[in-house]
């Protein structure tokens, strides 16, 4: 069952749309973001709320790429890799995030802390290369910057910036 | 040629965006006061469209045209529906991100005028998720405006009624697409639509539904509020008003910048960008993202509006253009692109479903050293199959477009790859 919360959330988002329906990729990111991920016992009660069958909302979820339908990491990094980053130093970027966390795409690290995902464009190209990390947004990631990027949210082994080191609680998000 | 840059003289990169307050200060919401006021809906789109504004979300359609397609009158369906598309998601491409941060009251007044012309009960505001700071302002600016009197019913104490959402979407560049984005909004996975009926005449739920882009409608209040002429001015060329210009790539300053429209590329790339940076050689650029044609240095007079770049073999697109240097390899910069297309396609047709991938697939064999004979005849074959009217939506013919001039301008590059069996830029 979902949280009475969730679902008066979930109630108003409806409001805005003449068919209930029209609420549920929002309804799909309200679940999201107390859960993380989107299960298949969440799904099946979101589409019982918004008068849809399972199915129906099984295929839009799995269509767009920010909706989750897997279990994902305490923190998810958008990496970008369209051109602009592309040319400015992606492969190299993915190469030392895959070695840092020791995942490739799509999987979470063994401690559970991070999801590793490529995203299209972030239309920060002026800051190429850019990532983000839950809601936060990075450009110029340079391999300097990258370390002290992730060891705010709590990577092992990336030292951080020293002195003027933020600490995690300033980063911890509520996961989405 | 103009010095007015209306669209951002009140937006100060890295200071928050002016709150309702500052906004009006500034002249905000007064076209809204003068349209509904002095103007009826029709004499708006009327202006809007003597204005010669055109769409700046890529295609270029004449916004005032468009709007006038919707219908009119008692015995129009409704409600009404205005859409504005804040999907940037074109790669290579930020220039509403900095309209949608900078100065979000903007956008909203545009949208009000916009859905008076075309008496618009309902108004959404299509935003990607990755846009989280837009979302933020934007939330907080159109609580503003409903307090201040601007949203919701009897604008102004008229008897126009207007209610404006934000939708918060999840990813895929499909959306950008204004019949896949309809889908979206009504909760549907974003496959594009059969065109006729076109959106102004059935669109959300079935209902007439005008989409536009963020930087066009950030004009709207701006034509209203200082006329036709005035707009005209603004340029430097004969498409009207100013233009969000943006460079990415190994240059010295990448950026966006608000300029006449008709600024010269070699302009763009040597002024505003600082030229290229110490030890780089320009080779080529997208004028306008990633589903433009090549230009070359032989192009770098061309200027930058709809006519000129179209005549140059390209399209302006969204007008952030994307640096290609020399020691980048070409192949590799198209292999990009084409894996982004075959990526992003919904699945919907075969030739794109299939075709997409199969590009992709050669390009990566070119960069890997396995590329074969015959790879290059290959993949010009694809640029006819997914070329226009071959598909159902612009996404592959837009994805061909890179590709078709790749083969032409950096031909011998391609060929290098196949004699050597490897990537030279490797």
């Amino acid at each position: 069952m979902l949280p009475k919360e969730i679902e008066q959330t979930i109630e108003a988002a409806t409001r805005r749309y003449p068919q209930r329906r029209g609420a549920c990729i929002e309804a799909l990111q309200i679940v999201q973001r107390h859960h993380s991920w989107v299960s298949d016992d969440d799904l099946k009660e979101l589409a019982r709320l918004l008068q849809m069958t399972t199915d129906e909302l099984d295929g839009v979820a799995t269509f767009y790429n920010l909706i989750f339908r897997k279990p994902v990491g305490t923190h998810v990094i958008l990496l970008c890799n369209s051109i602009s980053c592309w040319i400015m130093g992606y492969e190299r970027l993915r190469e030392q995030v895959t070695a840092r966390l020791g995942i490739a795409f799509g999987e979470t690290s063994a401690d559970g802390r991070f999801t590793l995902l490529p995203n299209v464009c972030l239309g920060a190209c002026d800051h190429a290369p850019a990532m983000m990390v839950d809601e936060d947004l990075y450009g110029d990631v340079s391999p300097a910057t990258l370390d002290p990027i992730l060891h705010q949210y709590g990577c092992a082994g990336t030292p951080g910036k020293g002195d003027g080191e933020r600490t995690t609680a300033d980063h911890e998000h509520q996961a989405r | 040629m103009g010095n007015e840059r209306p669209l951002t003289m009140n937006i100060r990169p890295g200071e928050p965006p002016p709150d309702l307050k500052g906004y009006e200060r500034a002249g905000g919401y007064t076209a809204v006061r003068k349209a509904l006021r002095d103007m009826t809906p029709k004499g708006v789109t009327a202006l809007v469209k003597d204005s010669n504004l055109r769409g700046r979300g890529g295609a270029g359609f004449p916004t005032g045209l468009k709007w006038s397609f919707v219908p009119m009158g008692e015995e129009a369906p409704r409600p009404k529906y205005f859409i504005a598309n804040a999907d940037e998601m074109e790669p290579g491409t930020f220039k509403d991100r900095l309209l949608l941060e900078g100065n979000p009251h903007q956008l909203i007044e545009g949208m009000i005028v916009g859905s008076y012309a075309i008496e618009a009960e309902v108004a959404y505001i299509f935003l990607r998720w990755e846009y989280r700071e837009a979302e933020r302002l934007l939330t907080k600016a159109i609580a503003e405006a409903y307090a201040g009197g601007y949203l919701g019913r009897n604008i102004l104490g008229s008897d126009y009624h207007l209610e404006l959402h934000v939708h918060i979407s999840a990813g895929r560049y499909m959306c950008g697409e204004e019949t896949g984005l309809l889908n979206a909004l009504e909760g549907k996975r974003a496959t594009p639509r059969y065109k006729p009926p076109h959106p102004v005449i059935s669109g959300l739920w079935g209902k007439p539904t005008v989409v536009n882009n963020v930087e066009t409608l950030c004009n709207i209040p701006h034509i209203v509020n200082n006329g036709v002429e005035w707009f005209k001015g603004l340029s430097d060329t004969r498409d009207s008003g100013t233009k969000l210009y943006g460079v990415s790539g190994r240059v010295r300053r990448p950026g966006v910048w608000e300029l006449p429209m008709g600024t010269t590329i070699g302009a763009l790339l040597e002024e505003h960008a600082g030229g290229m940076r110490d030890g780089f050689r320009f080779h080529g650029l997208l004028p306008g993202g990633a589903s433009t044609d090549f230009l070359t240095e032989a192009h770098l007079n061309v200027k930058m509006d709809f006519e000129s770049v179209s005549k140059a073999g390209s399209r302006m697109g969204t007008g952030t253009m994307i640096i290609l240097d020399d020691r980048t390899c070409p192949v590799g910069f198209v292999g990009n692109l084409e894996a982004f297309f075959a990526q992003e396609s919904c699945g919907w047709c075969t030739p794109c479903r299939e075709g997409l991938p199969w590009t992709a697939k050669i390009l990566q064999a070119l960069e890997e050293g396995s590329g074969q004979a015959g790879d290059l005849e290959r993949l010009a074959l694809h640029t006819k199959f997914l070329g226009p009217g071959l598909t159902f939506c612009p996404l592959a013919p837009g994805a061909m477009e890179p590709l078709g001039s790749a083969l032409k301008y950096f031909r011998e590059d391609f060929e290098r790859h196949i004699r050597e069996r490897r990537c030279p830029w490797r």
